[in-house]
């Protein structure tokens, strides 16, 4: 079985700690991930913006990349529905990409669910302390229907207790380029969110994208909070030796 | 048409985040839309047998907008067999221009309406007013933000932000009332006044749930029973209705009334269920003597000719997916600066009223996709709203900085090689601004106001890609 990692541009330039721990995490498992070289970005980015022809020229350089792998695992639900969802949207009028990045969005997996799902692993091994809560990404809940697998993992930890926080599956504001857009109404949004993450008493936030984490970080770093943000895969990577 | 505002959504939502009033409005009264929701589709349906609804509902509307010609040349047949006149128009003047030539024949002096969002694109109650008549909305929302001479807030809540203060006060002004924060008071004061109306009305108004082609019946939805009273009462009734409101069949409405009652108010029914088709008939023994059909284009058959977007063309107005945006649920309905707001109205303002000066709407989304969850008629907001984006960078409508942004992007991913080089140099750079790992104030243009209230973190010393290289590959390189 070729693995490759994609490790999402965020991961690659501002969090490599969660590629290591995901890279951690796989061998753990017993899995031979590669990492492919060549890889840049999705080319969400673009796509949301509406700049498609600039998309579909990143798209296309992902799909050449990993195309020649059996699985594609992303430690990201958001990258991974572009790649899955609207890849077949970029390419709708370009039949050859179209059927190459439709092979290649059926092979690309989000971490949690790869584990879960294609392992069949439910229980990592690793240990952690404390109180946690956990953020759904709304590209990951809502475009890839995932929110079993993460829960399952992290309840599966040693020494671990999740506290779900009011409303996790309400978006937190980040929106890519929305963020940017407009920061007051980002941030009005991100506050509600910060707010049910305190509510839980929680000393650990975990979700499973780096976009949701950068902005709920940003805020919490802001305000003084004690709660530490952590990807998914820096949580299971916990404790592993 | 009321004025078109689209442009200034970014002023309008800052505004609105600072007003307190409409952060109270947005708070519990839309949590109860929410959980009123799922209860009253928990309390009947399985997961799937709600779904299953939706895709039945979705796939009539496609299927009636794919044929929309054939359906109103059907309905424009029954409407008149039953005795009814059916217009067509083509623009907002044009539909202002018909109602008020059936006015001036019937020598109409009051106008009492039933709430109509179309009437709202028309801006109808200015024409008759500036043409001697004068128009009462009976919908007890309406009613006061006419009173306060505002546009909706919310498709089926439209005067929501208002607090009984507010409704006492303008109630005080216009009504001569004594001041009360007794909402049952209110109530009763409003309902005196309309009354009156009822009463004296020489027309009545009203918009359309659904119309039945094969049938030729307006299908009106109401809480307050006035729906039935401004259709029943004055002598003459005229239906206003976009273009796309249609439904075959007699048998498709109570699929459709048990998804709008349930996705707009969390109720199973709602309280009035009006069928009408056509005038009295000789053997009644009352109703109007004439019943007139206006349907709508206004732009509607723009958005008909778009193979992606036509899908916005289903929407039943029910006000699900404004309730559950997150940035409708900050910044309310009137930054949204015309008609429709949220995700739907995103989509279908900037279509209806140009693309140019609504080109901010469609990036007003986070794209979390609860719009999409909860559309009784499943319509694809996301996908839609990321067509429009591409629309308007298509139409060169884009922002130039972030036409810049997404340049140095585009070339910054190309290659690996690409990738690096401006990474290097970024990490260079950010010495200026990044301590600690974060940077706490970005003193550049469009992206300054990210660090306002957020800190941004800095790029990673060494990026994955070195990390893999020098300590994960084992030698394993590909």
């Amino acid at each position: 079985m070729r693995v490759a990692l994609c490790a999402t541009c965020l991961v690659d330039q501002f969090f490599p700690e969660v590629g290591e721990a995901t890279v951690k995490v796989l061998r753990h498992l017993g899995v031979d991930v590669s990492f492919p070289e060549a890889q840049t970005c999705c080319g969400q980015i673009g796509f949301n913006g509406g700049y498609r022809k600039e998309a579909a020229e990143i798209a296309r350089h992902f799909v050449e990349t990993f195309e020649p792998y059996d699985h594609i695992v992303a430690p990201s639900g958001s990258c991974s529905s572009m790649i899955k969802v609207y890849y077949p949207e970029l390419f709708a009028d370009n039949p050859r990409m179209l059927e190459r990045a439709i092979a290649v969005g059926e092979k690309t997996h989000e971490l949690s669910e790869f584990i879960v799902n294609v392992l069949g692993v439910t229980e990592i091994g690793g240990a952690s302390t404390g109180l946690v809560t956990y953020h759904d990404a709304c590209h990951l809940l809502r475009e890839l229907g995932i929110s079993e697998e993460p829960r399952t993992l992290i309840q599966n930890t040693h020494g671990v207790e999740l506290e779900e926080m009011p409303k996790s599956d309400d978006c937190c504001g980040f929106g890519g380029l929305f963020s940017v857009k407009f920061p007051e109404i980002s941030t009005a949004i991100l506050n509600d969110k910060i707010s049910n993450i305190e509510k839980t008493g929680a000393s650990t936030l975990i979700a499973n994208d780096c976009g949701c984490l950068m902005h709920m970080r940003g805020a919490l770093r802001r305000q003084g909070s004690s709660v530490r943000p952590k990807h998914i895969a820096e949580f299971l990577a916990e404790g592993l030796d | 048409m009321p004025d078109v505002k689209t442009s200034q959504f970014k002023s309008a939502s800052v505004k609105a985040l600072a007003d307190s009033n409409i952060q109270r409005a947005l708070g519990a009264p839309f949590a109860h839309f929410v959980d009123g929701r799922k209860s009253a589709i928990d309390a009947d349906f399985t997961e799937e047998s709600w779904e299953s609804m939706r895709d039945r509902a979705a796939a009539t509307k496609a299927h009636t907008i794919e044929r929309l010609d054939y359906y109103l040349d059907l309905l424009d047949k029954n409407v008149r067999r039953n005795g009814g006149h059916v217009h067509f128009a083509n623009d907002a003047a044009h539909a202002n221009q018909i109602v008020l030539d059936i006015a001036r024949e019937h020598d109409v002096k009051t106008v009492i309406k039933s709430k109509s969002m179309v009437s709202e694109e028309m801006g109808i109650n200015a024409v008759l007013e500036k043409n001697g008549i004068v128009p009462v909305e009976t919908d007890l929302g309406e009613y006061i933000i006419q009173l306060a001479k505002e546009t909706p807030f919310h498709l089926i809540a439209p005067a929501v932000h208002k607090t009984k203060g507010q409704v006492s006060d303008l109630f005080e002004k216009f009504l001569d009332s004594a001041p009360t924060d007794d909402i049952e008071k209110l109530c009763i004061i409003a309902r005196d006044v309309l009354r009156d109306n009822f009463a004296k009305a020489d027309m009545g108004i009203s918009g359309a749930n659904f119309i039945v082609a094969e049938t030729g019946t307006v299908v009106l939805v109401t809480n307050e029973g006035n729906g039935r009273m401004t259709t029943s009462a004055p002598r003459v009734h005229v239906a206003i209705s976009g273009m796309e409101k249609l439904l075959p069949s007699i048998e498709d409405v109570s699929l459709f009334l048990r998804l709008l009652a349930r996705s707009a108010t969390g109720q199973r029914i709602t309280s009035y269920n009006s069928f009408i088709s056509g005038p009295r008939a000789s053997t009644d023994e009352d109703g109007p003597e004439e019943f007139h059909l206006i349907l709508v284009d206004n732009g509607r058959l723009n958005l008909l000719k778009d193979e992606t977007l036509r899908e916005a063309l289903s929407c039943i107005r029910c006000g699900a997916c404004l309730n559950h945006c997150p940035v409708y649920r900050k910044v309310g309905g009137h930054a949204y600066g015309w008609v429709y707001p949220g995700p739907i109205g995103a989509i279908v303002s900037p279509m209806l009223t140009g693309l140019k000066q609504g080109k901010d709407l469609p990036y007003a989304s986070t794209l979390c996709g609860s719009c999409r969850d909860v559309c009784p008629v499943k319509i694809d907001l996301p996908k839609l709203l990321l067509d429009l984006r591409h629309k308007v960078v298509k139409s060169g409508a884009g922002a130039m900085p972030e036409r810049l942004g997404i340049r140095q992007w585009h070339d910054t991913m190309k290659t690996r090689k690409k990738l690096e080089g401006k990474a290097r140099l970024g990490r260079m750079l950010q010495g200026l601004v990044a301590r600690k790992g974060f940077i706490t104030r970005l003193p550049l243009p469009v992206v300054s106001g990210w660090t306002k209230s957020r800190d941004f973190p800095a790029l990673a010393p060494r990026s994955f890609a070195e990390i893999w290289r020098d300590d994960l590959s084992g030698g394993d390189r590909s």
